[in-house]
């Protein structure tokens, strides 16, 4: 086992007994609203950090994961993995059109494409009453585990937490993956690798969809665990809330984007206590200041403070400062 | 199907399509200048109607007179965030520029929320527009025609002035050929608060035009630009044309979805994205892919 493989093995060990002990720090709703978002912050790090794809409509695979869980759990009364497992089908079968669609285009455009559609997935839920109650959303989803209970919140924290490192830990390999190389190659110099015979649609297609699958399990988790699932699922700050989380951890960084997720919603919570509801006043000047001043963002800060930069470091790329085509 | 609800449909589509022409023209004309694609042109154009319904509110100024100020003063406030934010991420991948009117936009229209709450404000229409007008089979209001009638001659001023002048030949180039432009001895980044000031104002004016038909809210900026991106994918942000005709060209066949299933309203928008995507991605009028 060489050096760097084990600081990785300390620091996974490190962030399991971390998730173990959260709730006990702060209060389990936060502690599992971290780890889900952080998820969906993830999801899309894969896509913009390793791929050069900027998701501005994950809100949509969020969402439909959201509904389809709730759905599933409260009219079938199933046990809540198997509905997260429908929500994650079901975000995943809704990537293949909209990302086919999608990777049409590049940059820019590839941001308000997949913006757009997911705002038209927001005027579906809206209006499709009978199916996702409009504006009253799914209330009163049940969290069932067969010989357990676990409704209370602390409990669900636990029972949710192998599921949501397994979430984790697919985005891991994923990035680790050859698959993921190949990604990269693509992020860095989309010609060449379609010159050196790489299909590269497919290859940003199926990343596309991988992504909205772990998006759609952090989705599902996120109704289930507050029992709603509502529009807000799939609002366009929902899909902005998710890239702040990631440009503030740090892009291409993967685990940053938990860092921008912690420390988005500790500022919130901290925040809705003291003065009025502001939040998109502090994610928008939190965004502003990260563009201008911090565009590595949290995570890399911390490596370089904790002399752990060496091989990480160099791994984290933000999106070419100059407009290079193709990144 | 009654002849007469599809009429009306029809201009109510041209209403809707003005609105889209004048925001993605000013979309147009900023991304080409300054290579940001900018989310805050939802903003402002909430703060345009904003403008104008304060004005109205505070000193009694009227709809005509805030349709100069109004934009005069909204322009004064994009003036600001481009030498104070813009300018210092021309440099960098777009991204970052979108992003960062990403993150105008969230402060902008949180503030103005927690100012004025989210219940809308009604705006009166002009007396002079008051009525409505007979198209032969059905009366339509007057305004709504001012509206299409305004809209088209601004985006027809706007064409001609970037076609026909010596000031549109090097904003064109710009678009067109950015580095060669700059190759030939022309200052682009001369002329950028100034173009960005201008795309602010349209968006402003897109704003005050809609405050007596649309209550003053400030999330009225938000759905705005989320449909008009799409109207910019369909379109491309390469041509001033392109931005004009697609935008009244979504607008309606978005109403006569309407006529159809009043909820496919919005949904005609997406579905000719997506059929766009499929047939033509470079967009109808060919636009230049950013990085």
């Amino acid at each position: 086992m060489n050096a760097g493989r084990a600081a990785g093995v300390i620091a996974a060990i490190g962030a399991i007994a971390a998730a173990l002990v959260l709730p006990r720090l702060i209060y389990s709703v936060l502690a599992l609203d971290i780890l889900l978002w952080g998820l969906f912050a993830v999801s899309v790090d894969l896509l913009l950090g390793f791929a050069g794809l900027l998701s501005f409509g994950h809100a949509a695979f969020w969402g439909a994961g959201g509904y389809t869980a709730a759905i599933i759990a409260k009219q079938l009364s199933l046990p809540f993995p198997l509905a997260a497992a429908a929500g994650v089908v079901v975000a995943m079968a809704l990537a293949v059109p909209l990302g086919y669609l999608a990777i049409r285009r590049r940059g820019i455009y590839f941001a308000m494409v997949t913006l757009a559609f997911a705002q038209m997935l927001f005027y579906v839920a809206n209006e499709w009453r009978d199916l996702t109650g409009g504006e009253n959303g799914v209330q009163g989803v049940p969290k069932l585990f067969p010989g357990l209970s676990v409704s209370r919140s602390i409990d669900f924290y636990y029972a949710a937490l192998p599921l949501v490192l397994l979430g984790y830990v697919i985005a891991w390999r994923i990035v680790r993956s050859p698959f993921g190389h190949v990604l990269v190659a693509i992020r860095d110099n989309e010609p060449r690798a379609q010159a050196l015979g790489y299909p590269v649609r497919r290859y940003k297609l199926v990343g596309f969809v991988l992504s909205a699958g772990i998006a759609g399990l952090a989705g599902s988790l996120y109704a289930i665990g507050h029992a709603f699932a509502s529009l807000d699922l799939l609002h366009w700050t929902t899909s902005g809330q998710a890239v702040v989380m990631t440009v503030l951890g740090g892009i291409g960084t993967l685990w940053g984007s938990v860092l921008g997720a912690a420390v988005v919603l500790f500022l919130r919570d901290w925040l809705s206590g003291s003065f009025a509801e502001a939040s998109g006043v502090v994610t928008g000047a939190i965004l502003i200041v990260i563009v201008l001043a911090f565009r590595r963002g949290l995570m890399p800060a911390l490596a370089v403070a904790g002399g752990l930069l060496v091989e990480r470091g160099r791994r984290a790329r933000v999106p070419s400062e100059r407009g290079v085509p193709g990144s | 199907m009654d002849l007469g609800y599809v009429t009306l449909q029809v201009f109510n589509g041209l209403v809707n399509g003005a609105f889209y022409a004048l925001l993605s023209l000013g979309l147009a004309v900023i991304f080409g200048v300054l290579r940001v694609v900018n989310f805050a042109h939802g903003a402002f154009y909430m703060l345009g109607a904003f403008a104008a319904y304060l004005l109205g509110l505070d000193a009694g100024v009227g709809f005509w007179p805030a349709m100069l100020l109004a934009p005069l003063g909204v322009a004064v406030v994009g003036v600001v965030a481009e030498r104070l934010l813009l300018r210092r991420v021309y440099r960098l991948d777009p991204l970052y520029g979108f992003l960062l009117t990403f993150g105008l936009t969230l402060v902008l229209q949180d503030a103005m929320r927690i100012r004025f709450g989210l219940q809308g404000q009604p705006y009166a229409t002009p007396d002079q527009l008051g009525g409505s007008v007979s198209l032969g089979i059905v009366a339509y209001p007057a305004y709504r025609l001012f509206v299409i009638a305004f809209s088209l001659a601004v985006s027809l001023a706007t064409w001609y002035v970037i076609e026909r002048t010596r000031l549109g030949m090097v904003v064109r180039a710009a678009i067109e050929r950015p580095d060669l432009t700059r190759a030939l001895g022309i200052e682009v980044g001369r002329w950028v608060t100034g173009v960005f000031a201008f795309g602010v104002a349209l968006a402003a004016l897109s704003g005050v035009l809609a405050a007596p038909m649309r209550n003053v809210s400030p999330l009225m900026g938000s759905e705005a630009i989320i449909l008009t991106f799409a109207v910019v994918v369909i379109g491309g942000l390469g041509s001033i044309a392109g931005a004009i005709v697609a935008g009244f060209a979504v607008g309606v066949l978005a109403s006569l979805g309407a006529v159809v299933n009043p909820a496919l309203e919005n949904i005609v928008v997406f579905a000719v994205m997506a059929v766009v995507l499929l047939v033509r991605p470079a967009g109808l009028f060919g636009s230049i892919e950013s990085a």
